[in-house]
């Protein structure tokens, strides 16, 4: 249900950084979204189709770079990757463990078109 | 004639809302207010475990409690009124979490001086609020046994920031099979550093700990705000 908070705040990044760069239009949204974060890609396109409209981030593409969860055991040092959810090490059985990437939740960048003379 | 421009931006996807939160901070920090955000599923025992620390804390510090519910229902807001605390209920309107701007409301209606504590009821949900800072100086999940020992396993995110974890209905053991090793084993492996309280709300038992724990940072809080 967040989703519709998300991609508000998508679209008021993406306006703010268009304006400034004197833009007529956004075509595409670059986002890097980690795995452990609980957000629906499809549910914030969904929002986003919606909320865009009549902005001059209408249509523009929200690109997904999903981040895997991968996780350190800080017992045997085996990296593994973890899917949806939190599993104790594939190899030793340990909890011990370090979260090394899937937490990003970032606008990374995006691309817009500008009319010149 | 059109030309495109990549243009680079790297920030938090809700950057807008950690700057409200930050200022919420900001503002607990200059009043000496400590301020925590209680989260949890639907029926853990958020309230229940407000009015016992309530009632441990009143009447030598200035309590507040600010109520997130998604619809307009004031069953949590009368019940902490009827103990003569200042209480302030916000609607979020089907949203499924509080968020820093709905909280800006929810300060800008309370009189702050005279306040040690705000305690901030979140929205029933494991999911949602983890995503929304608020600006809380403490973060706390309120789990209870009945919701079974795996809540650290399928849904990681919620216990990663918290400051506390509070295992409540912990008197209805005998009649469950929760295994409390490998729920501390998968909250430990998310928050090697969160402090562990359990309790049961029902019978009081462990609710003096918890309560001595939280008095020692609101007074650490205090003392911050003194020396600045």
């Amino acid at each position: 249900m967040h989703e519709l908070a998300v991609a508000e705040s998508i679209l008021k990044t993406a306006i703010q950084y268009a304006e400034k760069e004197n833009a007529s239009k956004v075509s595409d949204i670059y986002l890097q979204i980690g795995n452990l974060s609980s957000v629906v890609d499809d549910c914030i396109q969904f929002y986003w189709d919606i909320l865009s409209k009549g902005t001059i981030c209408e249509q523009a593409i929200l690109h997904f770079e999903r981040i895997p969860t991968r996780i350190l055991c800080e017992d045997c040092g085996q990296e593994f990757i973890l899917e949806n959810e939190l599993i104790p090490c594939p190899s030793c059985s340990g909890l011990n463990l370090k979260i090394l990437s899937g937490e990003e939740f970032r606008m990374e960048s995006i691309e817009i078109q500008r009319e010149v003379e | 004639m059109k030309i495109s421009k990549h243009v680079k931006i790297v920030e938090n996807i809700l950057s807008a809302n950690d700057q409200i939160a930050q200022d919420n901070a900001t503002q607990f920090r200059q009043y000496g207010i400590t301020a925590i955000n209680i989260m949890a599923s639907p029926g853990a025992g958020k309230t229940s475990l407000i009015l016992q620390t309530i009632n441990k804390l009143t009447p030598d510090l200035g309590i507040a409690v600010i109520e997130g519910d998604t619809a307009p229902v004031t069953i949590d807001a009368n019940l902490i009124a009827t103990h003569g605390i200042p209480v302030v209920q916000i609607n979020t309107g089907g949203d499924c979490h509080l968020d820093a701007t709905m909280l800006r409301r929810g300060i800008n209606q309370l009189s702050l001086d005279g306040i040690d504590l705000i305690i901030v009821e979140n929205v029933g949900n494991l999911v949602c609020p983890a995503a929304f800072k608020l600006g809380t100086q403490l973060n706390i999940v309120v789990a209870s046994m009945p919701e079974g020992d795996d809540k650290p396993y399928k849904y990681p995110a919620i216990y990663r920031g918290i400051d506390a974890l509070i295992l409540n209905k912990v008197d209805l053991k005998p009649h469950l099979a929760f295994d409390t090793d490998y729920f501390l084993r998968g909250l430990r492996a998310l928050n090697p550093k969160v402090e562990y309280f359990e309790v049961s709300c029902k019978t009081g038992e462990g609710i003096d700990i918890w309560v001595n724990w939280l008095r020692e940072q609101i007074t650490s809080t205090k003392n911050k705000s003194k020396a600045t």
